[in-house]
């Protein structure tokens, strides 16, 4: 059953072994075309540093999930035992101070970031059209991610966490009309309880990162779909124009490849 | 435009010219948000407002794409001849759009049915099953005249520590042959925090006793009490817990009590806007418990109309 091949040099054969897994993904899922496409997208050719302010919050979020999802194997949410186990993290378990402490600095790394990259966006215009859709979606993700620290402060259950989660409740209920009622569904009824931590943890832990995900699912489409845009001080267009829909042969982001000069057609 | 570029043009977005319009659905979305506080029929013209000057906006929009697309002529649906010219009298239903109106409202219904019982569970047992249990505090005895009584006692015994509250207690002494106490609740009417008696606290002098229900109540007595203070935001209160400065926006909150056994008796907290007098003969303006930080009297008690059971 031997299919002649052509001769090889060893070299070439290690790299086609070495090669074959992934020949194999390609062809079955197309996924390594598609992590290419995402990683060798064309970028202007002047964007500089502060344009990765935005993979750095990314990253900044996957340290705080994957840092959570662990403390999560140790941590108690029961009013009763919270604390302890927070000491128990810290002191007894090997690393835990470590891993407590990158999701606890990692926090105000995640919402600092957040900002700095918000302000990127701001100061380089890089909010106006097309991509006013992914600024709001931004505006959401710091909602949600200054949720994510308001939930998380009550967790290690001691005098400041119970004192300023029964501070933030309260001035919610100081809200016009709802404000009552949306700090009885945080506190889980009109006194603060054990439903309380639990609920927190629950928001904390479930709700908000999954909703997070999601949205940074989204941001990354519109990114990937719109391209990045140039610094202001650039000599060329910022951008890629939409997908043209009626011209499928010309490439979503010739604008990138072929700038135009900024402000071409005013004159 | 001297020159246009056809390729630039393109992309260039073709947004709309300036439009009054919004102007008029600001005003509407403001007049109802201001009905929402003051009245319901100022709510109803907000909303017609903003429903017509939004529909006036929109109908201004449509007339440019949203898109930089010219406005082409749609694309025909189907390539053979419509439905409706096959069959003129015949119904307009398809079979795919039977199905998809099908798959829709089945999915629809199927996702009612799995995520509203979830999402019930997360808002509605809050404000169900609220009544608090009285709370014994112990005799009669350990309240002398006139003395303020840190308490500390538990709304709860079974849920543990949580349920641990404060109240300062002073026995007024007979009132119409009746003993009169003063229980005031150590939550600040500001946020929330917990009040400290400004006084001489003695620490030496703490006991604790178990009482009828496996409460567990702590008594400390204050010599020489001058009034409350709020270690968060400096809140001010006299002795009574009258607002005297800072940002509270009414006066402490008070316990309702009774006498059983020769015990006092801890029943419902409830709000207070001030008191006058003091002691046993004070004038207590009495309001049903609200959250710290909301008014109760004043014209801001028109924002918080409806109050959650507590």
């Amino acid at each position: 059953m031997a299919v002649a091949r052509p001769p090889r040099s060893r070299r070439k054969q290690m790299e086609a072994i070495a090669l074959y897994p992934l020949d194999w993904l390609e062809e079955r899922s197309g996924l390594v075309g598609a992590v290419k496409y995402f990683l060798f997208r064309k970028v202007p050719g002047d964007t500089n540093w502060f344009q990765t302010l935005g993979s750095a919050t990314l990253t900044a979020f996957l340290v705080q999930a994957i840092t959570g999802v662990i403390l999560a194997m140790y941590y108690t949410p029961d009013p009763n035992s919270a604390y302890e186990s927070i000491k128990h993290i810290t002191n007894d378990v090997t690393l835990g101070w470590l891993v407590r402490g990158m999701h606890r600095w990692g926090a105000s790394v995640f919402i600092i970031l957040m900002f700095f990259h918000m302000a990127r966006v701001f100061l380089f215009g890089a909010y106006k059209y097309p991509r006013e859709l992914n600024w709001i979606i931004g505006v959401l993700l710091l909602v949600l991610g200054m949720l994510e620290g308001f939930t998380g402060y009550l967790l290690p259950w001691d005098q400041t966490a119970y004192w300023a989660t029964v501070v933030g409740i309260n001035l919610n209920g100081t809200g016009p009309i709802i404000g009552p009622f949306l700090s009885s569904v945080l506190r889980g009824g009109s006194e603060i309880g054990p439903d309380t931590l639990a609920r927190f943890y629950s928001i904390h832990m479930l709700v908000l990162p999954a909703a997070i995900m999601g949205l940074i699912g989204l941001h990354l489409y519109l990114v990937i779909r719109l391209g990045v845009t140039s610094p202001p001080w650039s000599k060329k267009a910022a951008g890629a124009p939409w997908i043209e829909e009626d011209e499928p042969e010309q490439p979503a982001r010739k604008g990138l490849v072929e700038p135009t000069p900024r402000g071409g057609a005013a004159k | 435009m001297s020159r246009v570029d056809p390729e630039q043009g393109e992309h260039k977005p073709d947004l709309p010219g300036p439009s009054v319009w919004p102007i008029g659905v600001a005003v509407g979305v403001a007049c109802l948000l201001v009905g929402l506080v003051i009245s319901w029929w100022i709510v109803a013209i907000g909303g017609g407002i903003s429903i017509v000057f939004g529909f006036l906006w929109l109908s201004d929009l449509s007339g440019h794409p949203v898109g930089a697309r010219p406005a082409a002529a749609p694309p025909p649906a189907t390539t053979g001849p419509p439905p409706a010219q096959r069959r003129p009298e015949g119904p307009t239903t398809t079979r795919s759009g039977f199905l998809s109106v099908a798959t829709l409202g089945l999915g629809g219904v199927i996702g009612a049915l799995v995520s509203i019982p979830p999402i019930f569970l997360a808002i509605v047992p809050p404000f169900l099953k609220q009544s608090k249990k009285p709370v014994d505090l112990g005799p009669l005895a350990q309240f002398p005249a006139g003395q303020w009584v840190v308490t500390t006692f538990m709304l709860d015994p079974s849920e543990g520590a949580v349920s641990r509250r404060t109240a300062y207690i002073r026995y007024n002494g007979p009132l119409k042959g009746q003993p009169s106490f003063t229980i005031i609740s150590n939550r600040c009417a500001h946020l929330g925090c917990p009040v400290q008696p400004l006084g001489l606290v003695q620490p030496d002098k703490t006991k604790t006793i178990s009482t009828t229900g496996g409460e567990v109540v702590t008594t400390i007595p204050v010599l020489a009490v001058s009034g409350f203070s709020c270690p968060c935001h400096g809140g001010a209160y006299d002795t009574e817990g009258n607002r005297t400065a800072g940002p509270p926006v009414r006066g402490l909150d008070r316990y309702e009590f009774s006498i059983k056994n020769g015990h006092l008796i801890l029943g419902r907290n409830y709000s207070v806007s001030k008191v006058d007098g003091a002691g046993a003969g004070a004038r207590i303006h009495k309001y049903d418990l609200t959250g710290p930080g909301q008014h109760i009297d004043g014209w801001e008690q028109i924002f918080y109309p409806i109050q959650p059971p507590h």
